[in-house]
């Protein structure tokens, strides 16, 4: 069978033969390069399940497969390879490995809610999307993103005080993140946002450092956060574990 | 137009400041108190308010970014009579009209919410206990465009702006149900509430492609070279667009297009020219509001230097 659009298929599913003979008709050039034969055997049968117990991931059952959202997305745009409805169809089929080809980008969604705009069946992919890579630390299968140590440096500060200071999220995760502060183009900005400063701002902002910014009895709320996310990696856990028993 | 979309209910607000116009959005909290004083509109702080989560609490649980939201909103209603609350910042604004969504529509919301607030001893919030609304709506409906114009001293005639509205202004479209709402009502295609009233103080608005494209806003630290590339599109197509600056209402995208315009020069060596004001600076200048109270010299791209030369400072 002749292949015209060879880009379409990996590589590796590709077969050429240089010189091929079937039932006595000579498929030598042209016409010998075939599609390998695949059968698909490890599937995860539980995998829209497990990923739907991640946060954002709740709606991925009601897709029905339009494209709508990799036809908008902004990642997509300059990342082809950063495709949303594929991912989604992979994780409703259950092939794990497939999805895995793809781990390293997922986490780069950039949440500007495109997708959720436009999504007919309220799937709200953008939710998704941080479900999978919340899926792909909680199997180990990629260390914790960039965005993941974010996420949790922002909502430790959050659950301590209920608010946040922009300073201390910046030196934090730098720091848990292990990236230098001194870049030139962080320094540069620095230098420009100093030179404008008046005083009694920067005297303040310096204040926000070492006083941080607090909600008012705040410890019933945190308790109460606590407890609502304590629940929640409970029955995340019985549903990961109920799959690798199975 | 004006008198069919203009309210009289907003002379008083529940404001919600949020955490970055504490931090780097310091200076659009600065120009959004000088505005409403000069406008005679009055800005009620929310009491004891807390963070709405930003873009990153709902990636830990959506549920726990509702509380958060929702806490502030019934602290408006139930302890301080206010019917309407105003965030100028895209992601408050965003959040708790997610929640105010959430909560009509999710059973299973209202009981979490509930049982959280009933542990914490706060009064449940139900919807539509309050209005959110941003701070474009409430210049827009409080004051509107004829109204504004009569009231500006120093006219931004030969200011060419493009207005940036971002991502979580306008998207998804069903958090936003008054919006796309026809005549008088804002758009989520094609935003036009801050070039209507940067028209009517008198500058040029450019026609924006870009309007609300993404700046890469929530990965502006964790992925900076995708926030770079996205923030650089939105500069360049500015730029295409013969704009001098570009307007913004939300802190993170103000910040991170100054951010990553510098970081496009130091390590893609591609300089641009636009500089970033907050739209409140702006109609403060044409208010007749020094730039100094308005916190123009806190910008980092050299917005001063522009106004300098363009004769409206």
């Amino acid at each position: 069978m002749p292949i015209h659009e060879e880009s379409l298929i990996r590589p590796e599913n590709l077969r050429k033969h240089e010189e091929l003979n079937i039932d006595n008709v000579d498929v030598s050039g042209h016409w010998s390069t075939f599609i390998e034969t695949r059968s698909v055997a490890d599937y995860n049968e539980n995998l829209e399940r497990e990923i739907s117990a991640f946060p954002g991931g709740a709606y991925i059952h009601r897709c029905w497969q339009c494209g709508a959202c990799t036809n908008s997305c902004t990642v997509n745009a300059i990342n082809p390879d950063f495709n949303p409805r594929y991912w989604i169809y992979l994780a409703r089929l259950g092939m794990e490995q497939e999805l895995l080809r793809d781990k390293e980008i997922i986490w780069q969604c950039v949440s500007c809610h495109r997708c959720t705009h436009v999504c007919p069946r309220d799937v709200e992919p953008e939710g998704v999307m941080k479900a999978l890579s919340h899926w792909l630390e909680a199997k180990g299968h990629t260390p914790k993103s960039q965005s993941q140590h974010f996420d949790e440096e922002f909502y430790q500060q959050i659950l301590e005080t209920g608010k946040i200071e922009e300073g201390r999220i910046v030196r934090n995760f730098f720091n848990r993140t292990g990236q230098p502060l001194k870049q030139p183009w962080l320094i540069r900005m620095v230098k420009n946002l100093i030179r404008g400063l008046p005083i009694m701002l920067m005297f303040k902002m310096g204040l926000s450092t070492l006083f941080r910014p607090k909600t008012k009895d705040w410890s019933k709320s945190k308790h109460s956060i606590e407890e609502l996310i304590e629940m929640r990696e409970l029955e995340r856990k019985k549903i990961l574990e109920g799959n690798e028993a199975s | 137009m004006n008198d069919r979309t203009m309210r009289d209910d907003l002379q008083t607000v529940a404001y919600y400041p949020g955490c970055a116009l504490e931090g780097t959005g310091h200076a659009y909290n600065r120009s959004t108190k000088r505005i409403a004083k000069k406008l005679g509109l009055n800005l009620v702080e929310i009491d004891n308010w807390n963070c709405c989560g930003a873009m990153e609490v709902k990636n830990i649980d959506p549920e726990v970014q509702n509380y958060l939201s929702v806490r502030n909103m019934a602290i408006a209603k139930h302890k301080m009579g206010m019917d309407v609350v105003m965030a100028p910042c895209n992601g408050c604004y965003h959040n708790l009209k997610k929640a105010e969504h959430d909560v009509t529509h999710k059973e299973e919301t209202r009981k979490t919410l509930k049982k959280m607030a009933d542990k914490t001893g706060q009064p449940e919030y139900k919807p539509g206990d309050v209005e959110t609304i941003h701070a474009l709506d409430w210049i827009k409906y409080a004051i509107g465009e004829e109204n504004l114009a009569r009231r500006v001293k120093h006219s931004l005639s030969g200011l060419k702006i493009a207005n940036y509205y971002g991502c979580m202004y306008t998207r998804p479209r069903h958090i936003f149900p008054e919006k796309d709402q026809g005549e008088g009502s804002e758009s989520t295609s094609k935003p036009h509430f801050m070039d209507d009233l940067l028209r009517a103080a008198g500058a040029e608005v450019v026609e924006f492609p870009l309007k609300t494209a993404c700046c890469g806003g929530a990965h502006t630290l964790s992925d900076c070279d995708t926030s770079t590339r996205l923030v650089l599109n939105i500069l360049q197509a500015a730029e295409a667009c013969s704009a001098d600056v570009i307007a913004t209402e939300c802190p993170t995208c103000h910040s991170g297009l100054e951010m990553h315009q510098i970081r496009a020069e130091e390590t893609l060596g591609v300089k641009t020219q636009p500089v970033m004001l907050y739209f409140t600076q702006l109609l403060g200048l044409a208010l007749g509001i020094s730039p100094r109270q308005l916190g123009i010299h806190e910008n980092i791209s050299q917005s001063l230097g522009l106004l300098r030369q363009k004769g409206l400072v």
